[in-house]
């Protein structure tokens, strides 16, 4: 099945793209995804993971056709 | 209850006050209004930072920003809340983040605005990129509140 793979700020520059499409078999993990998406790297502690835009962890199941987001520990805000 | 993501450069105190204004026949009800202001610095970590850039997730970081908005709610008697953030390229000086909480009593209003504030750094996808003399590095943790 496809899933929609999207990566965010030092991870995006990583990969050197914002999104890909990869194919993984039914019953796949978020952890299954990464090792789709970047199979040169592995996951790290520095690692969060969104599945259709809602935290989750890499044990987590896909679907067809999710949206599953990489990115680095947030630093938002100010003050 | 509000939340907006903004690229552009923008005022808190006007749009506070707009805000306020659009909330016709609440004042009566809002005993208290905390409101927090974050700006963007010109150092961080011992280097002099010239320029900032912030990245979101469009989309997410909205849904995350109402999500924790509407959980405030729900663990404090409040009447509103509006939360502010700039996204894109910002200068030293430049407001970042606006959280604004009205209640009867300030006692939720001053925790209610503590903690959207603790949620935002610690959960909302937002990434910051700085701009230093010797070349840009990606913030990698926020400090501490």
């Amino acid at each position: 099945m496809r899933v929609q793979v999207r990566f965010f700020a030092a991870l995006r520059e990583r990969a050197g793209t914002p999104a890909l499409e990869v194919e993984v078999p039914a019953g796949a993990t978020v952890a299954r995804v990464w090792s789709a998406a970047v199979p040169e790297e592995s996951f790290t502690d520095n690692v969060l993971a969104a599945k259709n835009m809602q935290y989750a962890g890499f044990d987590s199941l896909v679907e067809e056709g999710d949206e599953i987001a990489f990115f680095p520990p947030v630093t938002g805000g100010a003050g | 209850m509000s939340v907006r993501i903004t690229d552009a450069a923008f005022e808190p105190w006007s749009q506070l006050a707009k805000y306020q204004r659009e909330q016709a026949g609440q004042a009566a009800k809002t005993g208290a209004t905390a409101v927090f202001v974050g700006s963007m610095r010109d150092f961080n970590e011992g280097d002099e930072v010239s320029g900032m850039f912030l990245e979101h997730y469009p989309g997410m970081t909205e849904k995350y920003l109402e999500k924790i908005s509407a959980t405030a709610r729900t663990r404090w008697e409040l009447e509103d809340s509006l939360i502010v953030h700039r996204v894109g390229e910002l200068s030293p000086g430049d407001p970042i983040v606006l959280v604004a909480v009205w209640s009867a009593h300030r006692k939720a209003a001053f925790e209610a605005c503590r903690w959207l504030m603790e949620e935002l750094k610690a959960k909302a996808p937002f990434w910051k990129k700085e701009q230093l003399a010797k070349g840009s590095r990606w913030v990698e943790h926020n400090t501490p509140g």
